[in-house]
């Protein structure tokens, strides 16, 4: 199953790689592949933006804007004009200090 | 709250280690410290201990199995907002007997989360080390944050965890690499992030392997299954705001020049309330179910394609005649079902952000004129049937 072609925010910058692997061993939909030394993009229409590459690049390779990929949570940011966030946490907030 | 199902209490030391929010021990770069049953801030500091005379905190240990608790509360879980208080206290635990040189694996205090984990340990003795994600599952957490770097940072000295094992492994679930710097923890706590596979499942062959995931252990997958069991909550959200809904047709439909009639409400509200129910269906079950069949990559779109498809098999029934009526059918319900269908994008593993926004940028204008036209064309039905028109 595929998203919407040509939205994510996803950007690598191979100058920076130091083939370190991180990016491909955390990345859910196989978005990274191996080229030479190098990470390199195989297939960015894969990508959901969840972020987890660019976090884990110590490098600064990648960027990413990640978020939450769900529709009431964007609508939520609208409302709110905030940032996109569900309401799946609400309530659970600890109490203390 | 409930707790995890302690087979056994192994005490192997004798400080109770209660952790607070306030008790912020994640930058500690010297030994750590102890806050002996602190409440809240301040903590109370307690004298330093050196690594020869170090007491390791009560672990809990956890069984593999699942009982029928365990059972029925996945289901709760499943079906209601039960899953929003299914938590377990963040902290370590030891499954079967472990010592300094077994594995360590984090999870969420997401009750479900934690009991997946433990069940995929049958036969291995290892710590697991849970982190306070507020009671969200791993990928969710990590998406807010909350399974993040500086928790898990905080957990492993909380538990001591260099004094626990004697190597430098920490196994992640890799749907946890959102929240989590890894070279940051090996930073702050010499732990080396090791991401698991994407299934705890999995983790007898990752473990069996040298701790290597295949690329297959590492994909994530939407099976017709996975999105099965996520149906049920988009369904029941969408349901509890129907009686809102058939409050408004019944009034619509009963109402008359001279009052407001049941009978009538019911005779002629009856389609509408079908279709109602029909096109959440269609939204909230049909649409995620048969998501890889339906054309379109755009959700909006897939759940307004088979919205349409059933409003036309159910015309074929109700044979509805009013022109403005008709109208309204043919333009609501499948926009109903569109707007279900997009919800749906919350749930799924494969949609991100910057297309759901580009979906709502032509979807919600869609929907508010929809809407507006809908209304009219229900008003303008309902002067005719009047004679007013």
């Amino acid at each position: 199953m595929r998203y919407l072609s040509n939205v994510t925010t996803l950007e690598f910058f191979p100058e920076k790689c130091t083939g370190c692997f991180r990016c491909i061993e955390v990345c859910p939909h196989q978005v990274f592949i191996m080229n030479g030394k190098k990470a390199a993009i195989d297939d960015r229409d894969l990508c959901m933006e969840c972020g987890a590459c660019m976090i884990n690049c110590a490098f600064g390779a990648i960027s990413v804007n990640a978020g939450v990929g769900c529709a009431s949570a964007i609508i939520n940011g609208m409302i709110t004009g905030g940032e996109p966030s569900c309401d799946c946490s609400s309530g659970s907030t600890s109490s203390c200090c | 709250m409930e707790e995890p199902r302690v087979k056994k209490r192994v005490r192997i030391g004798d400080i109770r280690k209660q952790t607070s929010c306030c008790a912020s021990s994640v930058e500690m770069e010297q030994e750590p410290l102890f806050y002996q049953e602190s409440s809240c801030c301040p903590p109370k500091k307690a004298p330093e201990t050196s690594a020869s005379n170090f007491v390791p905190p009560i672990v809990q240990t956890v069984s593999t199995d699942w009982l029928i608790d365990d059972y029925l509360g996945q289901i709760r879980c499943r079906v209601s907002s039960y899953r929003n208080s299914y938590i377990v206290t963040p902290g370590l635990y030891a499954v079967g007997r472990p010592d300094n040189g077994s594995d360590v694996f984090a999870s969420a205090n997401y009750k479900l989360s934690f009991d997946i984990l433990r069940s995929s340990l049958k036969g291995m003795n290892a710590w697991v080390i849970v982190l306070d994600t507020k009671g969200i599952n791993v990928w969710c957490a990590a998406g807010k944050r909350t399974f993040g770097t500086d928790e898990l940072i905080r957990r492993i000295s909380d538990a001591h965890l260099d004094k626990v094992v004697s190597h430098k492994r920490i196994i992640l679930p890799q749907l946890g690499a959102p929240g989590i710097a890894a070279h940051v923890v090996s930073k702050k706590t010499g732990f080396r992030v090791y991401y698991g596979p994407v299934h705890a499942k999995d983790i007898p062959a990752y473990i069996a392997s040298g701790y290597n995931a295949t690329k297959e252990m590492r994909t994530v997958r939407f099976t017709w299954l996975d999105r099965l069991v996520l149906t049920p909550m988009e369904m029941i959200p969408a349901l509890k705001k129907f009686p809102v809904y058939a409050l408004f047709v019944l009034l619509i439909f009963g109402l008359q020049p001279s009052g407001i009639f049941f009978r009538e409400a019911a005779v002629n509200g009856w389609p509408f309330l079908l279709l109602g129910l029909l096109s959440v269906f269609s939204g909230a079950f049909l649409t995620p179910l048969s998501l890889p069949f339906v054309p379109s990559r755009a959700f909006a779109v897939k759940g307004w394609i088979v919205g349409f498809i059933f409003v036309l098999l159910a015309q074929g029934i109700l044979r509805i005649t009013d022109k403005s009526l008709l109208a309204f059918i043919y333009l609501f319900f499948p926009l109903l079902s569109s707007y279900i269908a997009l919800q749906f994008t919350g749930s799924t593993a494969f949609t991100g952000m910057s297309g759901v926004k580009k979906e709502l940028r032509y979807a919600l204008p869609v929907y508010k004129a929809a809407a507006a036209i809908s209304f009219l064309l229900l008003v303008i039905s309902r002067l005719g049937q009047w004679g007013i028109l």
